[in-house]
C-alpha cells in the first residue's frame, strides 16, 4: 500500500475528526450566514473516514502523483469538503472567515481552479462518476495503484450520466472506483424517493456489477468498515458504498427542524450550533 | 376538457407523384464527392495512428462511432490505446476530461450533432472549464448527410463558438485534416474540429497550402469578389471561382479554418482590400457560424464593407440525397457563381 498521508496512525480518534469538520463548516457557514451546512453535517462522518482512514495523500502536496483522488461531484457540498481539508492540513484554518467571500479559495461551489484538493468542478451533477471512470483507467494505464474516489448525492442518481458511467466503471472492470453516494433523501424540491430514487439503491448498482454496500453513513464503526471492505475486495469491479445520512447530524435543534435542502439558520444559532458541539467534543 | 393540436412541421407529409429519375438517399457513411479530384482514405484516422507512433499520451475514445469517424484505424494500429465507450456521449466527454486530468491527450469522436447537442455541459464543465487538452473530432458536419436533422449539424459552431477556451476548426479537405490533426494534438487546451471521413478529395495540396491553427490564408487572389470561406465551401468557391473566372469576374478565396479564434487580423485586412464584395461560405447555418462571426469582426473594426451571406438557412433541413440537398440549399458551385452574379449586377 503506498503512503503518504501524514495521518495514518495518528492518535486522534475519527469521532474527534467528525467533529473538527463540523466545527469547521458550522464557522464557515456563520460567514455566510447561509449554506449548505445540513449536508456538510450530514456528511461529516463519512469525510472523516474517507481523509483520515481511508484516503492516501500528502496534505502539503495537493497534486501528489501518488494519491487517492477525491471528486466532489456535488458543488453545494464544497463547505463540507473545505472543512476537510482544513483539518487535513490542506487548506489553512485560517481561511475560514473568507468562505464564499470575493477573492476567496473557497467559492460556494467548488471549482477545481480555485481550491488545493479540490479536484474537479462540480455543481452540474452527473459529472463526477464519468470523469472518474476516466480517472480510473487513466491510472490503469499509467499503472498508478491510487483509488479514484467519487462522492456523488442522492439526488445525483437522477442523472443518465451517471448511469452511463456505472455501466461504464463495470465494462472495464474498474476495481480502482469507489462511489460514495449521500443518500439523505432531499434535493433542491424535497425528499429525492418522491423523485427519480424510489428505493433499492444498493440492489441497483450490485444489478450493474458493483460491489455495493449500504450503510448508516453516520455510524462511524459501520462507515470504516464499508470502506474496508471496498478498498480490499478482491473482485474486479467497481465499488459503491450507499452512505444513509441525516442532515445536520450532531447539532439536535436542527436535525428535528423541518429537513430542507437549504436549511434555514437564523443569525443567533450558529453560536448556539457551536456551543453545543463545544459541549460533545469528543477524546 | 378539449386541448386543441399544435401546429407541427410536416415538410413533405403530403402524398405526391413519383419522379421519374430519382437520387437515392445518401448513406450516412458515404464519402463526400469529389469532383474529380484525387482522394484519400481516413485521413484523420491515418494521422492519428502516426502520431501516437512517437506520442505515448495519446488516446481515443469513441461512443459506437469508431468506424464512422475513421478513428478504427486508429484502434487497430494501436489497440490498447482506444477506448470503446459505448452509445453515451456524456460518458465519452466525461471520461476523456478525466483521462486527460492524468495526463493523456484524448481524442474523442462522435458526430458532430451528439457532442453538440447532447454533450454540450459535459464538454464545456469537465473539459473546457479547466482547458484541458481533450480533442474533440466529429463527423457529418453541417449538411453532409442527407438522414435529416438528426444527423444533419447545421448549427455546431454556433453552439461550439459560444464555448469559452475552446478552439474551434472547420477543415477543407484530405491533406488540411491530416496537418490539422497534428497541429491539434500540439496544442494545449480543448479543441472541437469537423471531419470529413472515408474517401476524402485532396483540395488544397495543390495549393501548396499549409495549415496553420488561427491563420486565415488566401488559396487565389482576385480583384472582385472575397470569398471568406471554410470547410468544404473552401472547395465550392474555389471551383466557382474558376467558373466566374471564365465570364471576367476575378474572385479570390481567403479559406478560415479556424472558426474560433477568429483570425479576424487576416480577415479585416483582405476585407479592406480593393473595393470587393465580400462573400461568407460557410456548410452551416447563416446564424452564429463563420459569416456572423466575420460580420462581427468587420463591425467591431470598423469595416464597412459589401457583405454577403452563402450557408445553410435557419430551418431544419430536409431528407433526401445529398446532392439534391445541396442544390436545394444553394450549396453547389452553380448556385454560388450564380448567386454572385446576381449580386454583383444589383
Ligand atoms: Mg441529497
Amino acid at each position: 500500500m503506498p503512503t503518504g498521508t501524514e495521518h495514518h496512525g495518528s492518535n486522534v480518534s475519527l469521532a474527534r475528526r467528525a467533529w473538527a469538520i463540523r466545527r469547521n463548516a458550522l464557522r464557515m457557514g456563520e460567514v455566510q450566514g447561509q449554506g449548505y451546512i445540513g449536508q456538510a453535517l450530514g456528511i461529516a462522518d463519512v469525510l472523516a473516514v474517507s481523509y483520515f482512514h481511508a484516503m492516501t495523500y500528502r496534505a502539503g502536496d495537493p497534486e501528489w502523483e501518488g494519491r487517492d483522488r477525491f471528486y466532489l461531484s456535488i458543488g453545494h457540498y464544497a463547505i463540507a469538503l473545505y472543512a476537510a481539508l482544513i483539518e487535513a492540513g490542506v487548506l489553512p484554518e485560517d481561511e475560514i472567515p473568507t468562505y464564499g467571500m470575493d477573492d476567496s479559495r473557497m467559492p460556494m461551489s467548488g471549482m477545481a481552479a480555485y481550491t488545493p484538493g479540490m479536484e474537479i468542478t462540480g455543481g452540474s451533477l452527473g459529472h463526477g462518476l464519468g470523469i472518474a471512470v476516466g480517472a480510473a483507467l487513466a491510472l490503469k494505464r499509467k499503472d498508478n495503484p491510487a483509488f479514484v474516489y467519487n462522492m456523488l448525492s442522492d439526488g445525483e442518481l437522477g442523472e443518465g450520466s451517471t448511469w452511463e458511467a456505472v455501466m461504464s466503471a463495470v465494462q472495464w472492470k474498474l476495481d480502482n472506483l469507489i462511489a460514495i453516494v449521500d443518500f439523505n433523501n432531499q434535493q433542491a424540491d424535497g425528499p429525492t424517493r418522491d423523485a427519480l430514487a424510489v428505493g433499492s439503491e444498493a440492489p441497483k448498482w450490485a444489478a450493474f456489477g458493483w460491489y455495493a454496500q449500504e450503510v448508516d453513513g453516520n455510524d462511524l464503526a459501520a462507515v470504516v468498515d464499508a470502506f474496508d471492505k471496498a478498498r480490499n475486495h478482491t473482485g474486479t469491479c467497481p465499488r459503491v458504498i450507499i452512505c444513509n445520512t441525516r442532515m445536520c447530524k450532531g447539532i439536535p435543534f436542527l436535525e428535528d427542524r423541518e429537513t430542507t435542502h437549504f436549511i434555514r439558520v437564523e443569525p443567533d444559532e450558529w453560536a448556539k450550533a457551536l456551543t453545543l458541539l463545544d459541549e460533545e467534543k469528543p477524546l | 376538457m378539449t386541448i386543441p393540436a399544435h401546429s407541427r412541421r410536416k415538410s413533405k407529409y403530403q402524398p405526391r407523384a413519383v419522379p421519374e429519375i430519382r437520387r437515392a438517399t445518401s448513406a450516412m457513411i458515404a464519402s463526400l464527392d469529389a469532383e474529380g479530384r484525387d482522394t484519400i482514405a481516413a485521413p484523420f484516422g491515418h494521422a492519428l495512428a502516426d502520431l501516437a507512433r512517437t506520442r505515448d499520451d495519446i488516446v481515443g475514445l469513441s461512443a459506437d462511432l469508431s468506424k464512422y469517424t475513421d478513428l478504427h484505424i486508429f484502434a487497430q494500429a494501436h489497440p490498447d490505446r482506444f477506448y470503446q465507450m459505448g452509445m453515451a456521449e456524456a460518458l465519452l466527454m466525461s471520461a476523456a476530461a478525466g483521462m486527460a486530468r492524468e495526463g493523456f491527450t484524448p481524442f474523442a469522436t462522435t458526430y458532430a450533432v451528439f457532442a453538440a447537442r447532447r454533450a454540450y455541459d459535459f464538454i464545456a464543465m469537465a473539459i473546457a472549464e479547466e482547458n484541458l487538452p481533450v480533442k474533440i473530432c466529429c463527423a457529418l458536419p453541417g449538411l453532409t448527410t442527407g438522414y435529416g436533422p438528426s444527423h444533419q449539424a447545421t448549427e455546431d459552431l454556433a453552439i461550439m463558438r459560444g464555448m469559452p477556451n475552446l478552439t474551434v476548426i472547420d477543415p477543407c479537405c484530405a491533406v488540411e485534416i491530416d496537418q490539422a490533426t497534428r497541429a491539434i494534438a500540439d496544442t494545449p487546451g480543448p479543441v472541437y474540429m469537423r471531419l470529413l471521413r472515408g474517401q476524402v478529395p485532396n483540395v488544397l495540396g495543390e495549393y501548396g497550402y499549409e495549415f496553420k491553427l488561427g491563420k486565415a490564408q488566401t488559396i487565389r487572389d482576385g480583384g472582385d469578389v472575397l470569398f471568406i470561406s471554410s470547410g468544404i465551401m473552401t472547395m465550392r468557391v474555389l471551383d466557382a471561382a474558376a467558373r466566374l473566372a471564365t465570364d471576367g469576374i476575378s474572385c479570390a478565396v481567403l479559406h478560415s479554418p479556424t472558426i474560433k479564434p477568429l483570425d479576424a487580423e487576416t480577415i479585416v485586412e483582405q476585407a479592406r482590400k480593393g473595393g470587393r464584395l465580400v462573400i461568407t461560405a460557410e456548410n452551416h447555418s447563416v446564424t452564429g457560424g463563420l459569416g456572423e462571426a466575420v460580420a462581427g469582426a468587420l463591425m467591431r473594426a470598423g469595416a464597412h464593407v459589401p457583405f454577403r451571406q452563402i450557408g445553410l438557412p435557419d430551418e431544419f433541413l430536409d431528407a433526401g440525397a445529398l446532392p439534391t440537398l445541396h442544390d436545394q440549399y444553394g450549396l453547389t458551385v452553380d448556385a454560388i457563381a450564380a448567386r454572385v452574379k446576381t449580386w454583383l449586377e444589383a
